[in-house]
């Protein structure tokens, strides 16, 4: 049966290949003298010894099929609007950025009427910029645009 | 000694001339408000607020930061209380059973009682600091790479005995996090480990971000676009204070803390994050409700 706990403990073997497998690139040297890759390779094992147990004894836990994931909508979003954020920061710049995102945040997720969404989202774009760019002299991104 | 105290008496009678006392009064209050920002802790503030402290003079300048550094580790207890989400590392133990006080309408107590604990603790360490700075010197420049490992080995003992369910679930984790410890360069190296040619993460992941990730936004997925708005608590001013009981069962911990906290804070480096997972740990034990920690 599909449980919490083995969904978990197959998550961290999985894990734990992804470092294996990326570690190749890096010299692994030995005990008396560990390469950059020892310790994450020695970690990466001990891992996947705990994702065993985990799955070997993890049969009594809920099941994944009990687990509510009634918020996972909201979840995909926001993930979407951080990846948005991440990637055009440096291209559209600050304001426009968190302009974009803070709107869209309050628009479909918060469900807030567009006009207020669209102010709030501008003011706080503006007002974070002035304050910080402008007073406090920390460089923020200006994009493309000048933004 | 008499010299020691001939220097305090002269620090002593500038730090508490007006002007100093509003630019130390000024700098606590921005500090707090730059520490409620989510994942900006006190030295981020510093250097977000250092261009503020440009005019000032040399004395002026020290205080106001001196003032932005403790308001903004306060500030950080404050959004760990309120929205379980660590303004900075040392501030990630207060996420649990400060934000589980809050859920029970007791964040006012809360933000109070570690007001007061970070306000004896503070004072305390500094004038213990003023006291004992040489033999204490002396001490922390002996610590060498066999001490640190043995203070983090320390660290994960305590993490392993904190945790109240599986020892299994818990040691995994611990093996995740130091994983997630490798990514950036090798301190004997110099080699990128797992960095994908981002520069960024050759610094490594820090806890701030973790733990913003693994409290702040578990949360904000979990209440954002509820149907019903959350409801908001609206305490008298009477209810913003702790109660006796909670003063009573405050005291003690304060007091450990504090002597925990400047015998391990003394320590260069990470020890400011370990000392608050100890405190909780040693409170955790000694406490005869551990059941009802977070």
């Amino acid at each position: 049966m599909l449980t919490t706990d083995r969904v978990a403990g197959a998550a961290l073997v999985l894990v734990a290949l992804v470092v294996f497998w990326e570690s190749r690139r890096l010299p692994l040297g030995g005990f008396r003298n560990p390469g950059p890759a020892y310790m994450p390779v020695v970690l990466a094992a001990a891992l996947v010894g705990f994702g065993a147990l985990l799955i070997a004894l993890g049969g009594k836990t809920s099941s994944l099929a009990s687990v509510g994931w009634t918020e996972w909508r909201h979840a995909v979003a926001i993930f979407i609007v951080c990846a948005f954020a991440a990637l055009a920061l440096e291209r559209l710049g600050f304001r426009a950025t968190i302009a974009l995102s803070l709107a869209f945040l309050l628009r479909v997720v918060e469900r807030r009427g567009s006009v207020f969404s669209a102010a709030l989202s501008i003011a706080f774009a503006a007002g974070a910029f002035f304050l910080f760019d402008t007073l406090l002299r920390v460089p923020l991104p200006r994009g493309s645009l000048g933004f | 000694m008499a010299e020691t105290l001939s220097n305090l008496v002269l620090g002593f009678s500038i730090a508490l001339s007006p002007p100093i006392l509003l630019y130390a009064f000024v700098g606590c209050a921005v500090g707090t408000l730059v520490g409620v920002l989510p994942g900006v802790g006190p030295l981020a503030g510093i250097s977000l607020l250092l261009p503020a402290t440009f005019g000032l003079d040399a004395t002026r300048a020290i205080v106001m930061l001196a003032g932005i550094y403790y308001g903004a580790m306060y500030g950080g207890s404050t959004t760990s209380i309120l929205m379980r989400i660590p303004g900075e590392a040392a501030s990630v133990m207060t996420c649990i059973d400060g934000y589980a006080m809050a859920r029970k309408g007791r964040a006012g107590a809360a933000l109070a009682i570690a007001a007061v604990g970070s306000y004896i603790a503070g004072t305390v360490s500094v004038v213990g600091l003023m006291l004992l700075a040489p033999p204490l010197a002396f001490f922390a420049l002996r610590f060498g790479p066999p001490e640190y490992f043995a203070l983090l080995v320390l660290g994960l003992l305590v993490l392993a005995y904190m945790s109240s369910g599986s020892m299994l679930r818990a040691l995994a984790m611990a093996t995740l996090g130091l994983l997630l410890g490798m990514v950036g360069i090798d301190q004997m190296t110099g080699y990128f480990r797992y960095s994908y040619g981002v520069v960024e993460l050759g610094d490594g992941i820090g806890v701030v971000p973790v733990a913003v990730g693994l409290f702040g936004l578990a949360e904000i997925l979990a209440t954002a676009g509820l149907p019903a708005a959350p409801q908001v608590v609206k305490p008298k001013l009477r209810e913003l204070l702790p109660t006796r009981q909670e003063w009573r069962d405050s005291a003690w911990p304060i007091v450990r803390g504090t002597v925990l906290g400047f015998l391990i804070g003394i320590v260069p480096g990470s020890a400011h994050i370990i000392s608050s997972f100890v405190s909780y740990a040693v409170e955790r034990k000694l406490s005869k409700r551990p059941e009802e920690f977070g």
